[in-house]
């Protein structure tokens, strides 16, 4: 009786154990694990490829970032509200920088590159930091990009009959060697974000690759 | 024919009672501006705080403005991915004594089709729809482009 009762309990134990394992990974690796932020970080610099136009008419693609620190976030000019913000935030660490950001290559990448003509992508960064180029190109070179930068973007079809389109509005930071440093979240409080810049910025090229 | 005088009385006064009114103007509007936008083809898009004074909820239903033929509040969000989205924000509830702030990143006024330029130093007459019938009508100035807030 005593042996049964204690067999019994440790099977008990034993299928707690197992339902608390199970339940474990579930929650961390099987399919109840939460959905990770980011599926992937943004490839170095140097393994992506894309050829765009800047808001000057000049080709440009990853290579032109590599060398300096660079600064590159994805929008679109008919967006009302999120990417002038960003553009405005960034503009407003830039200056807040002075000139310790004076070497920072800063690109502003549409998503929308059927209306975002290279006119309009000048026109429209002249309103902004003189350091913030417009760059734009053919769908499929703008997808890539994204691609390599794990960027998403989606056209949306809107009430009027027209569209805007949802994209990835992190701003993402490499060091001169085009590795990838970090992520500014979309409106993140200067206080966060000048620093993680300055990491950007800061990280030399001592380790290659 | 039948009823007293004094059930005809009661009536209007539960069908129609005195705060009608009392909603939409307990409303106070602070710190309105807006972008300037590029052109008519690009949306323009105004922010303020709006805030109900009274002891009742007002429900904002909508918005008109002469610059826009589609005037509408629309909602920005940015999800675990960091990407960020815009859809219509519908009716919006102001409890007694809140302020709904439209803020870039949040709710915001989004004009759309506009019908003249959005310029810098420039303003323009916006009305926020009440369900109660009310109206405010604001004046707003627009910014520039870059703008981060209402002080510029």
């Amino acid at each position: 009786m005593r042996r049964r009762s204690i067999l019994r309990l440790g099977a008990a134990g034993l299928t707690a154990l197992g339902v608390t394992l199970f339940v474990g990974w579930w929650q961390v690796d099987g399919p109840g694990a939460p959905e990770r932020p980011r599926s992937a970080l943004p490839l170095p610099l140097s393994e992506m490829a894309f050829d765009l136009t800047d808001h000057e008419g000049k080709p440009v693609g990853p290579e032109t970032l590599i060398g300096r620190p660079s600064m590159v976030f994805f929008g679109f000019t008919y967006c009302p509200d999120v990417c002038p913000t960003t553009l405005s935030d960034i503009s407003g660490w830039l200056e807040a920088m002075g000139a310790d950001a004076g070497g920072l290559e800063v690109v502003f990448v549409t998503v929308d590159p059927e209306r975002d003509t290279v006119e309009a992508m000048a026109e429209y960064v002249g309103y902004f930091h003189p350091a913030i180029r417009g760059w734009t190109g053919p769908e499929a070179q703008v997808r890539q990009a994204a691609d390599g930068f794990r960027a998403t973007f989606e056209k949306v079809a809107t009430e009027g009959g027209g569209y805007t389109m949802d994209h990835t509005a992190s701003v993402f930071l490499f060091d001169e060697a085009g590795r990838f440093v970090s992520t500014i979240d979309y409106h993140e409080a200067r206080e966060t974000a000048v620093p993680k810049i300055r990491r950007a910025i800061d990280r030399k090229t001592e380790a290659t690759g | 024919m039948g009823y007293p005088i004094r059930t005809l009385l009661m009536a209007l006064i539960i069908g129609l009672p005195a705060t009608v009114y009392a909603g939409s103007e307990a409303v106070t509007v602070e710190n309105a501006w807006a972008r300037a936008a590029i052109g008519t083809s690009r949306p323009g898009a105004a922010y303020m705080d709006i805030s109900n004074t009274g002891d009742e909820a007002v429900t904002l239903t909508g918005i008109e403005t002469d610059i826009a033929m589609m005037p509408m509040i629309h909602r920005s969000a940015t999800d675990a991915k960091g990407v960020s989205s815009m859809s219509m924000a519908g009716d919006i509830v102001i409890a007694p004594g809140e302020t709904v702030m439209l803020e870039p990143g949040g709710y915001h006024a989004m004009l759309m089709k506009l019908r003249q330029p959005m310029e810098e130093g420039e303003s323009f007459p916006l009305i926020l729809l009440f369900s109660d019938g009310g109206i405010v009508v604001v004046e707003v100035p627009i910014l520039g482009i870059a703008a981060r807030g209402p002080e510029g």
